[in-house]
């Protein structure tokens, strides 16, 4: 019934005003375009999407070969931004949610996957306000370039782990906070290259392997990583890497018997 | 199925060389394509209908091999074991012309890349190559093959591009293939303009028999003309690519039967005894030209739709057969993580890959052509030195060899050793 109610609002929610529509059609335009101000996180798409589809195949035994892998799991993406993860999860099968604090990306994502006939089930609210609305629990969550961004790391990590279903898998992916990670995500990103606007992450903000495991493991999951991502200049692209100092993700998995989740 | 059918992965509009071929790759990636061709399949397969051959380097025959292609040539294929590039003398009144001294050798086993037993290329008649790919598209899955049916309009939506057919119908897909060669409807709707200039040089294609065989080696001589390739076929019969300045080509066309053979014995030199001339000769204005873009939301460019180089070097179809290995590479890697086959972020990666090739190619051979297209002496003198020297260094010849045989650089998968 909630999935049914959720479907009416994304299917009939662009439709309401046309001019609203057009305007975040042109935003989802921007989010969607790989020469625009999104160019970086297009650019570090496809290494996470191998890494996301590559741990969850083996995590939950499905076939490797499949078109569609992860047709019929529940999957949450939380900081969905304008869907550049979400939709290609709905494209490998999942029944996608996809939440974000900014209504503005909402909406920006709703109309970007109307317009590509995704049925994708997005939402303004937040992982805390998930769980105490009693939501199903999920088989993937995507937790990808957040944490450094939230106002309690621990918290919002508790929360994401407690709306992870018994085999389940999370991926977190976040930046270090290193010498290293200054120089080259910060100075270098933004000061630099220009990828990112000027202030986008602040190195106090920044999560060390450590500190978002530790939140993982107290709620009963089973934490492997760090796993590095770095970016090589020739190639203009990323790839896993052993250096963590600077990117990073972290696999968690919920035990199929063991602690239930607290809700 | 393929009546009812409106929306693919994948539209290929263009059912020649380079259409089916990236039809046939995308399909064997695991793509749901179309290929939509305004020509009747039978018409396409006549003797009367393109009278040109194509080299096929090595290792693009590899990717033959996979879509079920090479089995369906059967014997009409000849290997190219050896190239023998000579700055060609040109007839006058006293003798003929034919290989002249200096030249350069390329030989297969010299390649170190290539594998066990592979030439350095395959020569194949359009005709038969066309036969073969539209056999294997009528036996691929995931593959519809509509035609004779014109494509009237292609449009690009956010979610899809629209393809409208001449019968009414209207297909979508998330990308769409121009592969219609010079006259791209894709190219137009993508508002992408070619770059390039013509050459006052005609190229006449003729096939000749001779009494001696060939043993698999091609000629390229350079005449002061323009360059007179002989490229071996079964049986032995050769190829003819005999570039004229246009005026004079003209007149050759215009040639009946026996004179026209005298014309090409001439040239052709009696190595090989004295050659004939078989069937239908033709004749193909030249030119270079270059796409500003291989790609826009939604669509990309293969083949002579992306770009038109001289065939002094008999990369035209090989460039097309690389698209259609890149293309397919890119689209399976994207399908493979969820991206969309449309976006311009899976795209870029094709152009990226595909771009500096056919600029590197359109280059050369354009620069080749203009320095073998005179009778200058200083220039003569200049590149015979060249030519020879290239030949004492095997290093420089292997690279050479490598770039024919288009093994290099970041194979795509359907390219890669068996």
């Amino acid at each position: 019934m909630a999935e049914a109610l959720s479907e009416i609002r994304h299917l009939e929610s662009p439709t309401v005003d046309p001019g609203e529509i057009e305007r975040f059609s042109k935003i989802a335009a921007d989010w969607w375009n790989p020469r625009g101000k999104f160019r970086p996180l297009h650019k570090f798409n496809p290494v996470r999407l191998k890494f996301i589809r590559d741990v969850v195949t083996v995590k939950k035994g499905l076939d490797a070969n499949a078109r569609r892998p992860f047709a019929g799991l529940r999957l949450l993406d939380i900081g969905c931004g304008g869907g550049l993860l979400s939709e290609p999860m709905a494209r490998l099968g999942a029944k996608v949610v996809g939440v974000d604090a900014a209504e503005r990306n909402i909406k920006t994502a709703k109309v970007h996957a109307a317009e590509n006939r995704l049925d994708i089930d997005y939402r303004w609210g937040a992982a805390e306000v998930l769980l105490d609305s009693g939501e199903a629990r999920f088989d993937i969550i995507l937790n990808m370039e957040v944490v450094e961004h939230v106002a309690d790391v621990e918290m919002f990590l508790r929360a994401c782990a407690g709306l992870l279903a018994p085999g389940g898998v999370m991926i977190v992916a976040t930046i270090n906070r290193t010498s290293k990670a200054f120089a080259l995500a910060i100075v270098g990103a933004e000061r630099v290259l220009r990828w990112l606007p000027v202030g986008t992450h602040r190195y106090d903000k920044l999560v060390k392997p450590g500190e978002a495991r530790a939140p993982l493991a107290a709620e009963g999951l089973d934490v492997e990583g760090p796993f590095g991502v770095a970016y090589n200049p020739l190639a203009d692209a990323w790839s896993l890497s052993n250096d963590s100092a600077v990117n990073y993700m972290l696999t968690a998995t919920r035990p199929l018997s063991g602690p239930a989740p607290t809700s | 199925m393929a009546d009812t059918r409106t929306r693919y992965d994948v539209i290929v509009c263009g059912g020649g060389l380079s259409g089916l071929t990236a039809a046939l790759a995308c399909a064997y990636a695991g793509l749901e394509v179309a290929v939509v061709d305004a020509l009747d399949p039978a018409a396409r397969v006549a003797v009367t209908f393109d009278g040109r051959a194509s080299a096929v380097a090595y290792a693009n025959y590899r990717m033959l091999v996979r879509l079920g292609v090479a089995a369906r040539l059967g014997d009409d294929v000849q290997r190219i074991e050896t190239i023998l590039v000579t700055d060609g003398r040109a007839p006058d009144g006293l003798r003929r012309g034919g290989p002249g001294p200096a030249w350069l050798r390329f030989d297969a086993d010299e390649v170190a890349d290539r594998e066990e037993g592979e030439p350095l290329g395959y020569m194949v008649e359009n005709r038969r190559m066309r036969a073969a790919l539209l056999a294997a598209a009528a036996d691929a899955e995931h593959l519809d093959h509509i035609a004779p049916v014109a494509v009237t309009a292609v449009s690009f939506a956010p979610g899809a591009a629209s393809v409208s057919l001449a019968d009414g119908r209207a297909l979508e897909a998330a990308l769409v293939v121009g592969a219609e060669g010079r006259q791209s409807v894709v190219r137009r709707a993508m508002a992408v303009r070619e770059v390039g200039w013509d050459y006052p040089q005609t190229g006449i294609v003729a096939t000749t028999w001779s009494p001696e065989p060939h043993g698999g080696v091609a000629h390229e001589y350079f005449l002061p003309s323009g360059p007179f390739a002989i490229l071996p076929l079964t049986g032995n019969r050769a190829s003819l690519v005999w570039t004229e300045r246009a005026a004079a080509a003209g007149a050759a066309m215009a040639l009946d039967a026996d004179d026209f053979r005298a014309e090409v014995r001439r040239r052709f030199g009696d190595f090989l005894g004295e050659v004939d001339v078989e069937g239908p000769r033709w004749s193909h204005p030249l030119g270079l030209r270059v796409a500003e873009s291989f790609i826009a939301p939604r669509a990309v460019l293969v083949g002579d739709a992306a770009r038109r180089v001289h065939p002094i070097a008999g990369q035209g179809f090989n460039l097309g057969l690389k698209d259609a290995a890149a293309l397919a590479d890119v689209l399976a890697e994207a399908r493979h993580v969820g991206l969309d086959a449309g976006g311009l972020d899976v795209l870029e990666r094709y152009q990226t890959w595909r771009r500096f090739d056919s600029l590197a190619m359109a280059a050369a051979t354009d620069v080749f052509n203009r320095l073998y297209s005179n009778d200058l002496a200083p220039v003569r003198f200049a590149r015979d030195v060249a030519m020879a020297a290239v030949n004492k260094i095997p290093f420089a010849r292997r690279a050479f060899a490598r770039d024919a045989g288009a093994d290099f650089g970041d194979l795509p998968r359907l390219l890669r050793p068996l």
